[in-house]
């Protein structure tokens, strides 16, 4: 697009989809204050979809993925981003287009450019979830991830749950007309996002590549898991499930550290499946869960 | 009569399941018109990303009532059966008639209108859709592809009253999902199709690939460049856009220092393009993508945003390939050990020295005229790019990538085509060494665990890697004991796994191989037009395990036997050997007793003359000749059965006349195992 002077800054672009969303009845929730691989990790969206309720939010989630840092050389690989999730419970039927709106609302003419929507199957097999959709492309980059869910935690979704996940970085990039992540411009007031976040990349790479303590990390992760026993026993599906996160978080930054070999890999993600699936099933006995 | 038109509405079908809905809608559409007796002219299906649209010609007005007598049960039949009976004719006792103890049921059926059993097709369809993956959205219980919106369901200009879970049959459609949002009313099948195509949208999938076929080529031509053909490329880009605008993009020429083979997969997989050649043959740094719109200012925002996006792709690319050129091949195969090939046999690592050992093998053998050490440097290297970043992002690129590297490397041209085509049926003697010695260790590896291709399933290719290593042989004239190649591999992996277990199954498990490759050449040859039972007829000689001697055999005999003589021969070795086995002659000595006969005399010269000269025929591996010496049999054996009884009342005469027969089908058996020839 190139029209720098007209674009939306990244911040602006935050407030742009928040206006939008809130406007068609969304809650506009705050990040969750835990460290987390993807918006979809939020308890608004992964407890909420389960159960009867209908239930509509919107929010920013900071995601980190200490695999992908790069030590903020590369120009579009970060260890953390931000993604922009919205869930409609139940999908109504008219949500492409209110996808597509908001797109207009933040500046991009689909007679203009080309929106497709392309086959892309959804699955974390660390929440046992699954969902049909597809990844949304504006002139070949995939902006958005468009998710039915039909499984979490590998519980049937009933009703279904519609999302929406943004990823605000490549979407601004692509409408400010940027190549590099770092060249963002934040603001309308001269600060851009490497301003921002390089420091924090290049540290956080060095912590999560070189220096973070891997006998505290392989500690910490089966106090977690062992804490979410512990809040399954009281019944607690809510701290349950954020020490399943927590669990989470610690293995992807294992992985970073390479000290997790192939095969444990896979018992590793089996044990954080096991905890998220049973905070699932300890909220659906709960009154905002139960679908009685 | 009047045309029928349905379309099925729905969000975004995935390209790929798009050509098997078509074909499903039109076989479930026949099957429930058909069950009902109601009479169509030709079925079309056609697809869109968003819609599933069938057409049928002439449909009839209805169907006529009938009457139907079924017969039912005997009427000492236990309760059951009667019970049965009458649900399925959906009549009670007092309905049937009893004729001489069995009841019969008379069925009336109505005549139905062509629109209700319309309405219960459309219904159907939509129940018992069998798609691959289908999906609930919102609150609704029915299950589609993807959330289903409208249907439209015309019988001529009428509308076929249908309602499924809350969707009901109209004649209001959309176009374009943004030239035309707003609906569309279709008047009747016959406007269908144009309407649309006023909204932007081309219903008929079959032009939606011509466009893209025709506009892709001349978009590249009017930059003097040539479109790389890719006919699944066509039909999935056909199947994402229902408004189709190729269009030429350029990208950075500097990005053609990656390889060619990667520029064109990041474009093809990652983004849908298609690519371009240059006048010479080479990469042109230009792709053509499919857009679904007809954009305002003729496609420039779309091309600046795609070049933008295959530029991010390329440059993650070159910076695999840049990484990977730095680290020598020798210091990546260090990490394969780390790698398991598979949790019963080892690691890549283990199967890389066992690669080395009989791609060696072959060479100083004889069987492969190539420099041994060549052989073994590519068998070493070969594995090394499954660690590289490029593998990693393009596991399809394995071998290629190593190739490349190896010859950035500074290896060998020899070494480096080894690297390159080890997935392949190669003929350059030391790339078919490695290929070989890759395919026959898998092979061999997999059964030496007992893990054998079963019915369907073969999780680990190696009916495919039988046939490649059969092509290989065959068509670079590999002269193989393929027994000793067995044992030799198998060794290898018994040697490495230091369990006497498998060293003891070796002799089990080494003619299992060997049928199962025999089993492998009977398909790929009859693919090739060779008669199976012909290959069975050489195989069951035992000990021929040369391919290239075998299939030699296979084609002489298969010449032979379609000719006259031939096929007069094969049916007198019939007869000799039928004669044999009814008296379970088990061949004796016996030759004696006077007054021969003519036909027994002429006989016995002609085996005296034939069995040798076929004999020194297959020695020199000349089959053909040895088949015409056999041919000459052929008139002394018809005169014999002719003339002479074999059953003679003397025993003396008798033996004799076994004797010859035995003599004569064990001379026409060296060739092959006549018994096993069909006709």
């Amino acid at each position: 697009m190139g029209h720098s002077r007209l674009s939306l800054s990244f911040q602006d672009l935050i407030l742009t989809l928040h206006n939008y969303w809130g406007a068609r009845g969304c809650v506009i929730l705050q990040p969750y204050d835990m460290e987390m691989g993807a918006g979809t990790f939020h308890p608004a969206t992964v407890l909420r979809s389960l159960g009867p309720d209908s239930w509509k939010a919107a929010y920013v989630q900071p995601c980190r993925r200490p695999t992908d840092g790069r030590y903020g050389e590369n120009p579009n690989r970060l260890g953390h981003y931000y993604q922009y999730q919205v869930v409609l419970k139940p999908s109504p039927d008219d949500l492409q287009q209110l996808y597509l709106g908001s797109l207009v609302e933040i500046g991009i003419d689909p007679l203009k450019h080309d929106i497709r929507f392309v086959e892309d199957d959804w699955e974390s097999p660390t929440l046992g979830a699954w969902g049909l959709g597809w990844e949304v492309w504006c002139d070949g980059m995939e902006v958005t991830q468009f998710t039915y869910f039909q499984q979490v935690g590998g519980f049937e979704c009933r009703p279904v749950t519609g999302e929406l996940t943004y990823g605000l970085e490549r979407l601004a990039m692509y409408i400010q007309g940027v190549d590099n992540v770092f060249d963002l411009r934040f603001n309308d007031s001269g600060v851009s996002y490497g301003d921002v976040f390089l420091e924090n990349e290049v540290e956080m790479s060095t912590y999560n590549f070189e220096v973070a303590d891997t006998d505290a990390l392989f500690d910490l992760f089966k106090k977690a898991a062992a804490e979410c026993e512990h809040c399954l026993d009281a019944k607690l599906p809510i701290p349950a499930y954020e020490q399943a996160i927590k669990a989470s978080h610690l293995f992807n930054t294992l992985q970073a550290r390479g000290v997790i070999s192939v095969a444990e890999r896979q018992a590793y993600i089996g044990r954080v499946r096991d905890l998220a699936k049973a905070a699932c099933g300890a909220w659906l006995e709960t009154s905002k869960g139960n679908n009685a | 009569m009047a045309d029928f038109l349905l379309e099925l509405m729905s969000e975004e079908i995935p390209a790929r399941m798009q050509a098997g809905a078509r074909n499903e809608l039109a076989r479930i559409f026949a099957e429930c018109t058909s069950e009902a007796g109601l009479s169509t002219g030709v079925i079309d299906a056609h697809s869109t990303p968003r819609r599933l649209v069938l057409i049928a010609r002439d449909v009839a007005e209805g169907t006529q009532a009938s009457r139907e007598e079924i017969k039912g049960p005997r009427t000492s039949a236990p309760e059951q059966a009667l019970d049965g009976f009458l649900r399925k004719t959906g009549l009670t006792r007092e309905q049937l008639e009893e004729r001489d103890g069995v009841y019969f049921a008379v069925v009336d059926r109505a005549g139905k209108a062509a629109l209700e059993i319309l309405g219960e097709t459309v219904k159907r369809i939509v129940s018992d859709f069998p798609w691959p993956k289908s999906m609930r959205w919102g609150s609704e219980s029915l299950r589609w592809i993807r959330p289903l919106h409208g249907i439209v369901a015309m019988l001529g200009e009428e509308i076929v009253p249908v309602e499924i879970d809350g969707l009901t049959a109209g004649a209001t459609t959309v176009g374009h999902r943004f030239h035309h949002p707003g609906p569309i009313t279709v008047g009747s099948a016959a406007d269908y199709l144009e309407k649309l195509r006023a909204c932007h949208v081309i219903v008929d999938q079959e032009e939606r690939e011509r466009i893209i076929c025709d506009g892709a080529k001349a978009a590249a031509a009017k930059a003097k460049l040539s479109l790389l053909a890719d006919e699944g490329l066509v039909v999935e880009n056909a199947g994402l856009t229902e408004w189709p605008v190729p269009l030429l993009g350029e990208f950075d020429g500097d990005f053609l220092d990656v390889p060619r083979e990667v520029i064109v997969l990041t474009m093809r997989t990652n983004q849908k393009y298609f690519a371009c050649t240059a006048s010479d043959g080479g990469l042109a740094p230009a792709f053509v993508c499919v857009a679904n719109v007809a954009a305002e200012d003729g496609g420039v925002a779309i091309v600046e945003g795609n070049r933008r996006v295959l530029a991010a792709r390329l440059a993650d690319a070159r910076f695999f390939w840049e990484q990977d050129l730095k680290v020598p091949l020798d210091e990546q195969v260090k990490k394969l050990g780390g790698i398991v090939f598979h949790e019963k046999l080892g690691s890549v690592a283990d199967k890389v020295d066992r690669v080395a050992k009989l791609g060696r093998w072959l060479a100083d053998s004889g069987v492969i005229k190539a420099d041994a050490n060549a052989i073994e440097r590519a068998s070493r290297l070969a594995k090394a790019d499954l660690v590289t970043g490029m593998v990693g992002e393009f596991p399809e690129l394995q071998g290629v990538i190593g190739g490349y590297l190896a010859e950035a490397q500074g290896e060998g041209r020899p070494v480096a085509h080894a690297i390159r085509d080890q997935y392949g049926t190669p003929r350059e003697p030391v790339s078919a060494a490695v290929a070989l010695a890759d395919k026959l260790d898998t092979i061999c590896a997999f059964f030496g665990v007992g893990l054998r291709p079963t019915g369907s399933k073969d999780p680990f290719a190696l009916r495919r890697a039988a046939i490649g290593s059969i092509e290989i042989i065959v068509s670079s004239g590999l002269r193989l004991s393929l027994t000793s190649a067995i044992r030799g591999a198998l060794a290898n992996r018994a040697a490495q796994a230091k369990t006497t277990e498998a060293a003891h199954r070796l002799d089990s498990t080494a003619p299992e191989i060997l049928e199962f490759f025999a089993d492998r050449l009977k398909v790929q040859q009859r693919e090739a037009g060779v008669r199976h039972d012909l290959v069975d007829a050489v195989f069951s000689l035992g000990g021929e395990d040369d391919l290239v001697r075998l299939l030699a055999r296979v084609m002489a005999l298969q010449n032979f036997v379609e000719t006259e003589e031939g096929a007069n021969l094969l049916t007198a070795y019939k007869r000799a050997a039928n004669i044999l086995k009814k008296e379970k002659w088990a061949g004796t000595s016996g030759s004696g007793g006077n007054a021969l006969e003519e036909q027994e005399k002429a006989l016995i010269a002609a085996l005296d003359n034939a069995g040798p000269k076929a004999s020194a025929a297959i020695e020199k591996e000349d089959f053909t000749s040895a088949m015409a010496a056999l041919a000459s049999l052929r008139g002394p054996i018809d005169c014999f059965f002719d003339h002479v009884t074999v059953n003679d009342p003397d025993p003396v005469k008798r033996e004799r006349r076994l004797n010859l027969l035995t003599r004569f089908r064990d001379a026409v058996n060296q060739v092959a195992d006549f018994s096993k020839i069909e006709g």
